[in-house]
């Protein structure tokens, strides 16, 4: 489980301190996908920044699992929205980077085969990222993520930079992958539609300072042809009033 | 490697400009525009018997100029760029020291360091080794920070770091910036080359000029300019061949 309380987090522009997150707590039970959804500029990706141990300026306490954020001792799948990818090395050697860096063995074995195979990456391995799709570059983000068999994934609106046919797609395949790992995640969206697909619970944050306005159990979480349901169309009004107020 | 086309090019680029030359000797007609065929020709004639030693000199004092100012200058430059503090006492002494006009200060050098090899080198680094940091240092500050996120979220040490993401992203340039510093240290080399010493390309140059032997002369200046055409291919070779991804 996550834990975060009163987490508050700040950033200098100009001499002037500028509140991103304010005195936010929530709790992020282990094996849930959670959806974070505001709007822009309120903090969502500060959020997952704190998260990946990246800034570590913040006040207040999080915690991975009782202990203290620390990613040489977590594993911690990082799928951003420029994909994160390395351009000097193959889509092979981005896939490993993760256990290259815990210094694992880097060898194809059956567990990587089949992860290339299922996100359909496996005739790429020996391509760079320039000769590939965002579609393609984001399926080599996503097997690396998976490849470090992480306790926690964190997505940065990883499918936003998709056209709307490969984010679908996209979207499917990553819960597939998902429901055989169940990885706790944190899923930062501006899309209520994302929201409502991915998340089994989905979070409403607050403009800028960011805070928790809701915390919602989603229902619709992995329900067949959700997006013509009833069901969806309810809970996406619901959601889209909860932004707006 | 290189493409059909590049090679192709070049040839045209070399036939071109020796066609021009050939032109302007015969528009001139005087001792100081030989034509470019007899200067081949006599290439071919004394540059064994009288010149390989020379450029022999010229190439060790370039190849160990470029690598000493590269050594210097890499390292220094990554630090900048990745360490704020290493910047911040740096780069106020590389911003007053780069317009100085170095090759004035070879007095100097030479004072201090002798009429030898080792003030010509110290030339050499001296003016190229800036435009090296700078370019190394600029280079690192410009990968975004994104590129990095990814590793540090893994919980990649600063060497880690260093390898996987600083040097492959900053070398291209570093590179390139060599390349074009080549061009930089040949002039330099010529220049002190015209005295202390009675080997290198400069010091034949203008030893055939004050004994009015247009032919020599001329015949210097062309394996001088192949000697950093050489060079030049093989940083671009190197670059291409490290770069690949690009």
């Amino acid at each position: 489980m996550i834990k975060i309380e009163d987490l508050s987090v700040y950033y200098k522009w100009k001499d002037q301190e500028i509140m991103a997150l304010d005195r936010l707590s929530i709790d992020i039970k282990s094996g849930e996908i959670y959806t974070f959804i505001g709007p822009s500029g309120c903090g969502k990706s500060t959020l997952l920044y704190v998260l990946s141990g990246i800034k570590k300026e913040y006040e207040g306490r999080v915690s991975i699992n009782g202990r203290d954020i620390d990613p040489k001792a977590q594993r911690i799948g990082l799928i951003l929205q420029n994909y994160g990818l390395v351009p000097w090395k193959t889509v092979y050697q981005n896939a490993m980077l993760g256990r290259k860096i815990k210094k694992e063995p880097t060898v194809m074995d059956e567990y990587s085969r089949y992860i290339f195979q299922r996100l359909g990456i496996d005739d790429l391995l020996h391509r760079y990222p320039k000769e590939l799709s965002g579609g393609q570059q984001q399926r080599v983000a996503i097997a690396r993520a998976f490849l470090l068999k992480p306790d926690l994934l964190l997505m940065d609106e990883p499918f936003s930079a998709l056209d709307a046919i490969t984010r679908e797609e996209i979207q499917e395949l990553f819960l597939n992958i998902w429901k055989e790992h169940q990885v706790t995640t944190v899923f930062i969206t501006h899309s209520v539609d994302e929201a409502l697909y991915l998340g089994s619970n989905i979070v409403v944050l607050s403009p800028a300072p960011g805070r928790v306005l809701g915390n919602i159990k989603n229902p619709c979480f992995m329900m067949d042809n959700l997006r013509s349901r009833d069901e969806y169309q309810l809970m996406s009004n619901q959601l889209r009033n909860s932004i707006k107020h | 490697m290189f493409s059909k086309e590049k090679t192709l090019g070049a040839m045209l680029g070399g036939i071109i400009l020796m066609l021009a030359w050939y032109l302007l000797a015969l528009l001139v007609d005087r001792p100081i525009i030989p034509n470019p065929i007899d200067v081949f020709i006599q290439i071919g004639e004394i540059f064994q018997v009288k010149m390989a030693v020379h450029v022999a000199y010229s190439l060790m004092r370039i190849v160990e100029g470029v690598a000493i100012a590269f050594l210097i200058g890499v390292p220094l430059g990554f630090m900048m760029g990745y360490f704020e503090k290493a910047d911040r006492i740096l780069a106020p002494l590389i911003y007053f020291s780069y317009p100085i006009p170095k090759i004035a200060l070879l007095p100097i050098i030479m004072v201090l360091f002798g009429l030898g090899e080792t003030s010509k080198i110290i030339m050499i680094v001296l003016i190229i080794v800036f435009q090296i940091i700078i370019t190394a240092r600029d280079a690192v500050k410009d990968i975004p920070a994104q590129t990095f996120y990814s590793l540090q979220s893994l919980g990649a040490g600063k060497l880690q770091i260093f390898t996987e993401i600083v040097a492959p992203a900053a070398l291209p340039e570093v590179l390139t910036a060599t390349r074009l510093a080549l061009g930089t240290a040949i002039s330099i080399l010529f220049f002190t080359e015209t005295f202390g010493t009675q080997y290198g390309m400069g010091f034949f140059i203008m030893d055939s000029w004050l004994r009015v032997n247009y032919l020599d002369m001329y015949a210097g200046i062309v394996v001088l300019s192949f000697i950093g055409f050489c060079l030049f291919v093989s940083i671009d070779y190197l670059e291409r061949k490290i770069c690949s991804w690009r």
